[in-house]
């Protein structure tokens, strides 16, 4: 068994190593023919673009992105800065230089990366798959009984901030790096998927499918070595697979569908703020010219964050959402369970914690403020702020920087949920509506805790439950996302997840059952 | 304003300074030889096995306490001096009290038994006990086998530990049964079972008899009443605990195996109180024993002195029985009192439902005549506090219990059920022909 462990992780580290070197390898060779389209379909006014890019590139043969892309965006600045400098102002050109050259970048790679993408799929995905179920399907006979099995997770590198956790750090946010910043160096990577997309939405791959499909292939990998750990908990089960359903359904499969159908592109369970563009005019316009189901989407959208949203809340907790539903955290119970105990519980964090979620909540709500009034009053700033800035100070710092390079880049130094608990406007939202007018609470069973801080350990949005626990006290926090670990570690069957009456679900203890009856009713009936 | 000294910073003495704080502004010291701060001593087993690192075993962060003006004394306690009202630390620092509370814990039972002080022989109850088993015992290479002396709770768990680090664990148990004065037959069978699917080389109504010395003075072997001479480089002694209470032998105090109190705690010296696992009442209450070496006694103690000491006189008065522990997979819960055969009345009756795969059973203890729901023992169903609590306040029948059982269970949701089968069982055993009630909110969160 220790064997075929083994040779797992070599074939996905083989799998992982093609995957990586990928971006820098391959030849690009832009024809003049795929330029003169590219050129019209953007509308590209400027002779000097044209005439840079022909010569400097077209025609050319080049080994790497790295010798492909610096000539795009080179000729481009440099052509704007003469544009802007001549006052040629309907000249400039509006794409941003890593989109141009992935784009070009895209219609010109050649050579046995692009004639081999199914076989290259199998070297990156292919492997990557079959060695890390190699590596996790022996547990079911390693882990022994079934039961909760933590032995090890702090001896261990990897789940312990060791060395292959900060490899893990390096890659993933270089990973999320490239993806929101560079995403010309993905070409070779949508080559890969590039007949699945076909066969979805009948477009070629780009790189956010890549991301997409990736996304469901880790979280289907992961998933089944919740399965096998969690074996003896059938909450858990449920739940990851309720939590892998909507990612690779909703999140991935309907979206492309819809593409093909001539539909808009829309994910049916990504509720505002989370899907913090969702008011942006861009998408208003392209739903309103979408017809019906374009219609349909902006009455859903709305109707999801402000009916269904709390009202489930009210009746099963945010965990619903948070821990049922959403994508993000779907990558969080998978892809980065072997990581919650990092979450910090220091009272220090929980402050930090507020401050900062409930400040994005603000600036996504006063963004799409701005949004909505610049869309109706037809204007470009309000009170002296432009809104379009205000937009891509939010893409940036948020939904790129917050969500993706620190919320999964940091998994493995940070815990699973630094964004959902740090970042994500939803969650405060939902978070509100859980801790003030809901019927979910973590039930502690009378006075059974012996404060051994399992639950706490494990809790991976960083809440102290132990602290509550060992007063006889209900967990009602607006953080918790309800994926039922504490319950699951508890050695002594102290803590359930309920949905109950309101009444008594906040119940602040002084003296815990057990004690003198009188005791506990002169202490705890204030 | 006092100065209440308390002994040990356990759970104890921890919870009365606590309280105190709430309840006063009587100034606070604790004074403990074994760590800067408080932690659970029963996660002790979670750090070794690699759940969580130390630190995580400390219920409070570091700036708890001068916030909460608790003042902290690392120092060990020689003697107690009650006339003039000081105690002396080792390190010859005096330290007065007007109040002094004696909450030192306990210390792991050692029988006389030949080479029990050797080098890799250790009981496991402190944090130095945790260090010292990190060091003889870091892998199985270095450990080639470890033999465990004594079944009880700390005895399991300490072979737990061991096996999470596959060494190889002899568990020597003195009863023909495992902890089988405390569970009846069929409860100390299914865990019987469950320690052999552990790889435990499991060796019941097995004594102790001597420990084996190399020439450096390492344990090397152990020798049992069997005959059996059984090589190992570490020997675990769990066979109990008694009161850690040697430092007052020359104080005056009244001492049995315990710290002698009465109901208020207080012991044979004026303002000197004892409570956790060190004190002893001068007559047990209810069913308990005089020295409860439990987490959750200390605690109640902890809660009922501090109203004592902050001029609310108060006894401890603990409520119902409960307990729960975990034996390697299986979790266990009691709530009410539920005997073993060795030591039940004969009124005391038991129904007994084990699941025909599972690792999951339920005894529930009655009164033959009246059908008086007496206690609960579960294993693999986890059962509410509140509702036994409540059920045994109100004399319920076990006929009440088995009917309104699902109230009671507090399994995580999707769970699967088995309150059907455990009454189908009953029905069929008694004759009886009850039905189960559906769960419902409003009876288990009606404060009856």
């Amino acid at each position: 068994m220790k064997i075929i462990k083994n040779i797992g992780l070599i074939i996905f580290l083989i799998g992982l190593g093609v995957f990586t070197v990928l971006p820098v390898i391959g030849t690009y060779e832009l024809t003049p023919d795929s330029f003169q389209k590219f050129v019209a379909n953007k509308g590209i006014k400027s002779k000097l673009f044209i005439s840079e890019i022909e010569t400097n590139v077209v025609g050319q043969s080049v080994v790497g992105m790295m010798a492909f892309s610096p000539k795009i965006t080179e000729a481009l600045e440099l052509v704007n800065t003469t544009h802007r400098k001549n006052k040629e102002y309907k000249k400039i050109i509006y794409i941003g230089p890593h989109d141009m050259a992935a784009e070009l970048g895209k219609t010109s790679g050649t050579g046995f990366i692009v004639q081999n993408k199914g076989l290259l799929w199998f070297l990156t995905f292919g492997l990557g798959i079959i060695g890390a179920l190699l590596f996790i399907l022996p547990n079911v006979i390693l882990l022994g009984q079934k039961g909760v099995k933590n032995d090890g997770i702090y001896h261990q590198s990897s789940t312990n901030q060791g060395w292959i956790a900060w490899m893990v750090f390096l890659f993933l946010v270089s990973f999320y790096l490239v993806l929101y910043f560079r995403s010309e160096y993905a070409i070779n990577w949508t080559y890969l998927v590039d007949p699945i997309s076909e066969s979805l939405s009948g477009n070629p791959a780009g790189h956010w499918f890549v991301y997409g499909f990736m996304y469901c292939t880790v979280m289907s990998v992961m998933a089944v070595r919740m399965y096998i750990k969690y074996r003896h908990n059938i909450y858990q089960i449920v739940r990851t697979s309720s939590v892998l359903f909507f990612q690779i359904v909703f999140a991935f499969l309907i979206p492309e569908i819809m593409v093909r159908l001539q539909m808009p592109y829309y994910d049916f369970k990504n509720a505002f703020p989370l899907d913090y563009d969702f008011f942006f005019q861009w998408n208003l316009k392209s739903l309103l010219n979408s017809g019906g189901i374009g219609v349909f989407i902006l009455f859903w959208g709305v109707f999801l964050t402000l009916v269904i949203v709390p009202v489930m809340v009210y009746f099963f907790g945010k965990r619903w959402y948070c821990s049922w539903v959403c994508g993000c955290g779907g990558l969080a119970e998978t892809l980065g369970d072997p990581y919650r105990q990092h979450s910090s519980k220091s009272l220090f964090s929980w402050k930090v914690e507020r401050w900062l979620v409930h400040s994005v909540l603000v600036f996504a709500v006063v963004m799409t403020g701005l949004t909505l009034y610049s869309f109706f009053a037809e204007t470009g700033t309000v009170l002296g702020l432009k809104t379009a800035s205000v937009q891509n100070t939010y893409s940036l710092l948020v939904g790129a920087i917050f969500a993706g390079v620190i919320g999964t880049g940091f998994y493995p130094i940070f815990g699973n949920r630094v964004w959902c608990r740090f970042g994500c406007p939803l969650a405060a939202y939902l978070g509100f509506v859980q801790r003030f007018k809901s019927r979910f609470r973590i039930t502690t069973n009378g006075g059974q805790c012996i404060s051994c801080g399992n639950c706490s350990t494990y809790c991976e949005m960083g809440i102290d439950v132990r602290a509550y626990a060992q007063k006889g006290e209900n967990i009602v926090r607006s953080s918790c996302v309800g994926c039922g670990v504490c319950s699951a570690v508890c050695p002594r069957g102290v803590l359930t997840l309920e949905n109950g009456p309101e009444k008594g679900r906040i119940n602040p203890t002084q003296v815990l059952l057990g004690n003198d009856v009188d005791l506990m009713e002169l202490m705890n009936e204030k | 304003m006092q100065h209440i000294v308390i002994i040990g910073n356990g759970v104890s003495g921890v919870t009365l300074a606590r309280h105190v704080r709430k309840l006063s502004d009587n100034k606070v010291t604790i004074i403990s030889a074994e760590t800067d701060y408080f932690f659970s001593r029963t996660a002790l087993m979670y750090v070794y096995m690699g759940h969580m690192k130390f630190e995580h075993t400390q219920p409070y962060e570091n700036w708890f306490w001068e916030k909460n003006r608790i003042d902290l004394v690392k120092g060990y306690v020689e003697k107690v001096d009650t006339l003039v009202k000081t105690v002396q630390l080792a390190n010859g620092e005096e330290i007065p009290y007007d109040t002094l509370v004696i909450a030192t814990g306990s210390k792991p039972n050692k029988f006389g038994w030949p080479g029990q002080d050797l080098e890799g022989v250790q009981g496991l109850y402190s944090k130095q006990d945790l260090d010292n088993l990190e060091k003889i015992a870091p892998n199985k290479e270095i450990c080639k086998r470890a033999v465990i002396v004594g079944g009880g709770l700390i005895g399991i768990e300490m072979a737990e530990m061991l096996r999470s680090r596959k060494i190889p664990v002899t568990f020597l148990v003195r009863e023909k049964s495992f902890w089988n004065g405390v569970l009846p037959a069929g409860e100390s069978a299914l865990i019987n079972e469950h320690i052999l699917e552990h790889h435990i080389d499991l060796r019941l109504d097995t004594n102790l008899v001597e420990i084996i010395a190399d020439k450096n003075g390492n344990a090397t072997a152990v020798v049992t009443d069997k005959g059996d001479t059984i090589e190992c480089t570490v020997v675990g002694l769990t066979a109990g605990v008694t009161p850690n209470i040697d430092f007052l032998k020359t104080s005056g105090i009244l001492l049995g195996r315990g710290v002698k109190v009465n109901r208020h705690l207080e012991t044979s010296a004026k303002n000197v109180y004892a409570i956790g696992d060190c004190a002893e009442q001068h007559e047990a209450i209810g069913n308990r024993r005089p020295i409860e070496a439990v987490w959750y006694t200390g605690r109640m103690m902890g809660e009922a002195l501090a109203q004592t000491l902050c001029g609310n006189p108060t006894e401890y008065a603990p409520g119902h029985w409960f307990n729960s522990a975990k034996f390697l997979d299986v979790e266990y819960q009691t709530y009410g009192w539920v005997f073993s055969e060795r030591t039940k009345k004969d009124c005391e009756q038991h129904f007994h439902w084990r699941h025909h795969k599972e690792k999951i059973c339920i005894t529930m203890a009655y009164d033959k005549k009246s059908k008086l729901f007496l206690g609960i023992n579960t294993f693999g169903i986890r059962m509410r506090h509140e509702i036994f609590d409540r059920w045994l306040t109100e004399k319920r029948t076990i006929e009440y219990v088995m009917e309104y059982l699902k109230d009671a269970n507090f399994d995580p949701e999707f769970y699967k059920q088995y309150e059907e089968e455990v009454v189908a069982k009953y029905n069929l055993e008694q004759g009886t022909n009850i039905s189960t009630k559906k769960k419902s909110w409003k009876r288990i969160f009606s404060k009856a």
